[in-house]
């Protein structure tokens, strides 16, 4: 059986590499006439990002405004895989399995210290990385890696039960179906002013102290950002504690 | 051949990244070890696209710097008047233009045929100092959808462990016989 998969993979890979070898097919590495780069639409996006939207960082202006479809449903993807893996694993009877509940043991006395002091600025850390994703390299998805990842924190010094006292199931399950809503919603508003759906431009007059669509532009992929943080903390934390407590949302590491 | 190795090294590591990956979905008989297979599997293709969006050795990652002032058309009347009281007494208006533009100007020959007025900024950023955004935004949104859809197959595995008691292959599948059969 590993010798037949070695043989595969092996096969497989020769493959791919005669794939690439071929000059006219793959460009070369560091390559600037590769087709990907040379399309109209990758130079449209590197020339005209401030034009349209005052965003300097195009990773985020792509994402949220010219590609902001297909990122409301990666975030769509990420809620739902959240709740599959809550309909999958969940158990709200106490009794499965032989696992007795573990003692609720107290945190080591220098550990929970130093949580205490980190955790904060890791939550302040992930709005900066939100915040500032228009002008250096974050956004929605990594603040709400980060800010998922303190939750997580306090579920991994304390127990799942600290940490359920202050994002509890519900709340982290309604959060990320906020985060939906806000984007999706926010997305909808732009329709009631006579543009496609996720075209913020045409929010300026409802926008406070916006005078341009750029900046319109700009605001509307802040609020959709948020929305995604919402969501994928929310989900990863959800994942964790699920899969930390085998379902159960008690006990766990 | 050693420029093959050499102009397409990003393409080799993807080759054995992505086949290690298959490998280990292929022969490892243990569930959680095809998972980990997969999780290779997933970063090979992220390497690959990453790369791809790779240009030449002064392209940049693609975000402005200094905020896109230079390339913004809000802040262009400032900076023009600002440059072009600089540039009062060389005769500015001729052309100047290519004194300090380090980045622009010279390869537009366009702009320096209209730089006979102060129209100098906006700037329009040069499409070969900036890496290619659109890969790096499928990527990231690629990874994030990655952890979920692990989580979920992690979920799976869990449940499986706890109804037959094994992530072994060949166990599972000679259990689920036995429980077709009986």
């Amino acid at each position: 059986m590993k010798l037949l998969s070695g043989i595969v993979c092996g096969f497989v890979g020769l493959l791919l590499l005669y794939g690439v070898s071929d000059p006219d097919d793959f460009p070369a590495w560091g390559d600037p006439n590769s087709p990907a780069s040379t399309s109209p639409i990758s130079e449209y996006f590197i020339q005209n990002t401030m034009k349209d939207s005052e965003v300097p960082n195009m990773v985020t202006s792509v994402l949220a405004d010219y590609r902001g479809w297909d990122t409301m449903f990666e975030t769509v993807v990420v809620f739902v895989a959240g709740i599959a893996i809550f309909a999958v694993i969940r158990s709200f009877d106490v009794d499965v399995g032989a696992v007795k509940k573990p003692k609720v043991r107290e945190a080591d006395l220098v550990l929970k210290h130093t949580v205490r002091l980190l955790i904060p600025v890791i939550q302040i850390f992930s709005l900066y990385v939100l915040g500032h994703g228009h002008g250096s390299p974050g956004g929605g998805f990594q603040g709400g890696v980060i800010l998922g990842a303190s939750f997580i924190l306090v579920a991994l010094v304390w127990d799942i039960e600290t940490a359920l006292k202050r994002f509890s199931e519900k709340q982290a399950i309604f959060c990320a179906g906020i985060g939906i809503f806000i984007y999706a919603g926010f997305g909808f508003l732009s329709i009631f002013f006579g543009a496609e759906f996720l075209n913020y431009g045409v929010l300026e007059p409802i926008l406070p102290g916006i005078h341009s669509s750029a900046k319109a532009r700009y605001i509307g992929m802040l609020i959709v950002e948020i929305g995604v943080m919402c969501t994928v903390a929310s989900v990863l934390y959800l994942i964790y504690a699920l899969l930390a407590t085998r379902g159960r949302m008690q006990g766990g590491l | 051949m050693e420029e093959f190795i050499q102009s397409k090294f990003n393409y080799w590591i993807y080759v054995l990244l992505m086949m290690l990956g298959l490998w280990g979905m292929i022969a490892k008989n243990n569930m959680i070890k095809k998972l980990i297979g997969m999780s290779i599997f997933q970063t090979a293709i992220i390497l690959f696209y990453v790369s791809v969006a790779v240009k030449t050795e002064e392209s940049n990652i693609p975000i402005l710097a200094h905020h896109g002032k230079e390339y913004s058309p809000k802040y262009a009347d400032k900076l023009n008047k600002k440059y072009a009281e600089k540039h009062k007494g060389e005769g500015y208006g001729k052309d100047s233009g290519k004194s300090d533009s380090e980045d622009s100007s010279h390869e537009h020959g366009k702009k320096d045929a209209s730089s006979e007025k102060v129209a100098k900024y906006p700037k329009t950023p040069i499409v070969d100092h900036y890496s290619n955004p659109l890969p790096h935004v499928l990527m990231l949104t690629a990874i994030v959808v990655g952890v979920a859809t692990l989580g979920l197959a992690l979920s799976i595995t869990q449940k499986i462990y706890r109804h037959y008691g094994t992530l072994e292959e060949d166990e599972l599948l000679k259990k689920v016989r036995a429980e077709d059969n009986g």
